[in-house]
């Protein structure tokens, strides 16, 4: 196979000489950054880094808020031929310190303030990577400032195609996240896909709505990049906040957005989108989640010009498969549409238990085999093993967990999931995790969490609780102690109490009751 | 004109209901964190505007959908109150 590039740090090189001049990264009220100072102040991070005995091979942490400075972060690291793991500067500092310990990074460039709590979390864990610090982040001054003192000039390595490019944690069922390790040729397999696709122009200005640690972030950096185009940033903030971001895609005239079903629903809900102009918007791209009709109908009368796309793939693949909206949504729709059809760089099976392939019109597990797919999960080989079927001849398939059915002329349509992780608002969340976390509360005895649909709400989890002591502790308590042992997303929505948990004769948690339970 | 305690009133209910079900509302005080506590996430936050905006007739501006004005059931009261 040819690709365009044999490491992500070239797409920068290539645009930083062709369009030096051209703005490669905007950043909502803190400036812009050119092709040129982006390749440069990157320049300036690969020598600090190879100062501290960074190189091929090794990885390296970014704790930092979406900005210039955590952009250019990235290349840096990716100049030492390193791969970065980004970590969610607004989940628990346990957490982000479990990562990147967990990883082994050998550096972490994080914000003064976050590095304090981070420290002394690192040290319980027995790790002590070198800190870069920068007072703060934005227009990529602070990062600046922390390089002023200068190191000496470095090489760019020359990444081989098939070295990690960067670690992307997701939820783990058994409590603790896993690392998904991606090499730069499944990141490039894929940006080309996208160029095919979408056809992106210098001129384009895609949208950076996911943050850095969602797979969502390689198509929002990288294939602007690729294209010499710009990448407009959109802080954590603002990106929830549908009243500030509807008209920040109208004034940034973004022409390429892509983001969860969950906030494209929120901004057509809330985001009074009627009062602006969105004429430069061509396309608008969403993954991570089921996105119901209801909610993609309203988005679509109020932005009927831009061309819609559903795009399909866990962490594990990036997107492999996708399907184009149609124009016009019939009034009687209420079925999701598909997931679509295999992408170009991807050869997609649907396979039963055995692991046989199923005819179309059949359930079976999607499972996707091409140069997307993940090596494996960071330092768990049972894992990883268990994620792939490998067939006759050698060649190893990704179990995505999802149960589809294929139609007509290689359409796939998701209908369920094999195991216990639900997407929330787009995020991938393991009940287990969620689980494991109420677990830690001294008063709780047994803990299970289920998640229900709701038309309003999206996914609400639910959690069912037996408790040590008369009382059980109150519901304001255990959100605040979730707060600040899981990811505000994995905090549960509702908690019910029972004297015991039901079982089932296998003396298991009995799932199926405690739904029905939730439903009556 | 629905007085501060009406105001208040009608809110503690509303969040309550919606976001804190099973919940002693006595132990929902007029301090209690809501954001920075997990009880009022983005969504949540957005039909607690929704609400506020309906059920008073006002209308509440982008930038004051911060923490500042929404984390406590004084200051959801006050933000509503001086729109009045």
């Amino acid at each position: 196979m040819m690709y365009s590039a044999n490491s992500l740090v070239e797409y920068l090189e290539h645009s930083a000489r062709a369009r030096p001049e051209a703005v490669a990264a905007e950043e909502q009220g803190a400036g812009v950054i050119r092709y040129r100072e982006l390749d440069e102040l990157s320049d300036r991070l690969r020598d600090r880094l190879v100062e501290l005995g960074v190189g091929r091979a090794d990885r390296v942490g970014i704790y930092l808020h979406k900005s210039i400075d955590s952009l250019a972060c990235i290349f840096g690291i990716l100049k030492t031929g390193a791969a970065y793991v980004p970590v969610d500067p607004g989940a628990p500092a346990a957490r982000c310190a479990y990562i990147l310990g967990d990883c082994a990074v050998k550096v972490v460039i994080v914000e003064r303030d976050l590095a304090g709590a981070l420290q002394t979390e690192l040290a319980d864990l027995g790790a002590a990577p070198a800190l870069v610090e920068l007072a703060g982040v934005g227009g990529g001054g602070p990062l600046r400032e922390a390089l002023r003192s200068a190191s000496p000039p470095a090489e760019t390595a020359t990444p081989r195609i098939e070295d990690l490019a960067y670690i992307l944690y997701t939820s783990g069922s058994t409590g603790k996240p896993k690392g998904v390790m991606l090499t730069h040729r499944a990141a490039i397999s894929f940006v080309d896909w996208c160029s095919e696709a979408f056809q992106p122009e210098p001129d384009d200005r895609f949208s950076s709505h996911a943050p850095f640690h969602f797979d969502l972030s390689i198509l929002d950096l990288y294939v602007p990049i690729k294209h010499g185009a710009t990448v407009v940033l959109i802080s954590e903030e603002i990106g929830k906040d549908p009243l500030r971001l509807a008209p920040l895609i109208a004034d940034s005239r973004i022409t390429v957005w892509y983001s969860t079903p969950s906030i494209l629903s929120f901004l057509a809900q809330f985001g009074r989108m009627q009062r602006y102009d969105y004429s430069t918007l061509r396309t608008v791209l969403f993954a991570g989640e089921v996105f119901p009709v209801k909610h993609l109908r309203r988005l679509k009368s109020l932005l009927p010009e831009p061309e819609y796309y559903n795009l399909y793939g866990p962490t594990e693949t990036n997107v492999c498969t996708y399907h184009p909206i149609p124009a016009v949504i019939p009034d009687d729709r209420e079925t999701p549409y598909p997931i679509g059809k295999a992408c170009s760089h991807y050869r997609i099976r649907v396979l039963d238990d055995a692991g046989k392939e199923v005819p179309a019109g059949e359930e079976g597990e999607l499972c996707g085999s091409g140069p997307g797919v993940m090596e494996g999960y960071w330092n768990l080989p049972e894992r990883t093993a268990m994620a792939f079927r490998v067939d006759e001849s050698g060649e190893r398939w990704y179990r995505t967990g999802d149960i589809v059915v294929e139609e007509d002329d290689g359409v796939y349509v998701y209908l369920s999931r094999r195991d216990r992780m639900v997407k929330k608002r787009g995020y991938r969340v393991e009940l287990g995790e969620i689980e494991s976390g109420l677990y830690r509360h001294p008063d709780v005895r047994e803990a299970a969490v289920i998640a229900q649909q709701d038309d309003d709400f999206g996914v609400r989890t639910i959690a069912f609780l037996s408790c040590k002591g008369e009382e059980p502790p109150s519901v304001l308590e255990l959100k605040r102690f979730c707060m600040e042992n899981l990811p505000s997303y994995m905090v549960p929505d509702i908690f019910r109490f029972l004297a015991v948990l039901p079982k089932t004769s296998t003396d298991k948690v009995d799932y199926q009751s405690l739904k029905e339970l939730a439903a009556g | 004109m629905a007085s501060h305690d009406d105001i208040k009133t009608t809110v503690k209910g509303f969040i309550l209901a919606e976001f804190l079900p099973g919940e002693d509302p006595n132990l929902f005080q007029d301090s209690t964190p809501l954001v920075s506590g997990g009880i009022l996430d983005s969504l949540a936050t957005l039909r607690l505007v929704s609400f506020l905006q309906e059920q008073f007739g006002v209308e509440i501006e982008p930038h004051e959908m911060t923490t500042e004005h929404l984390d406590t059931l004084t200051a959801i009261t006050d933000l509503v109150e001086a729109k009045l």
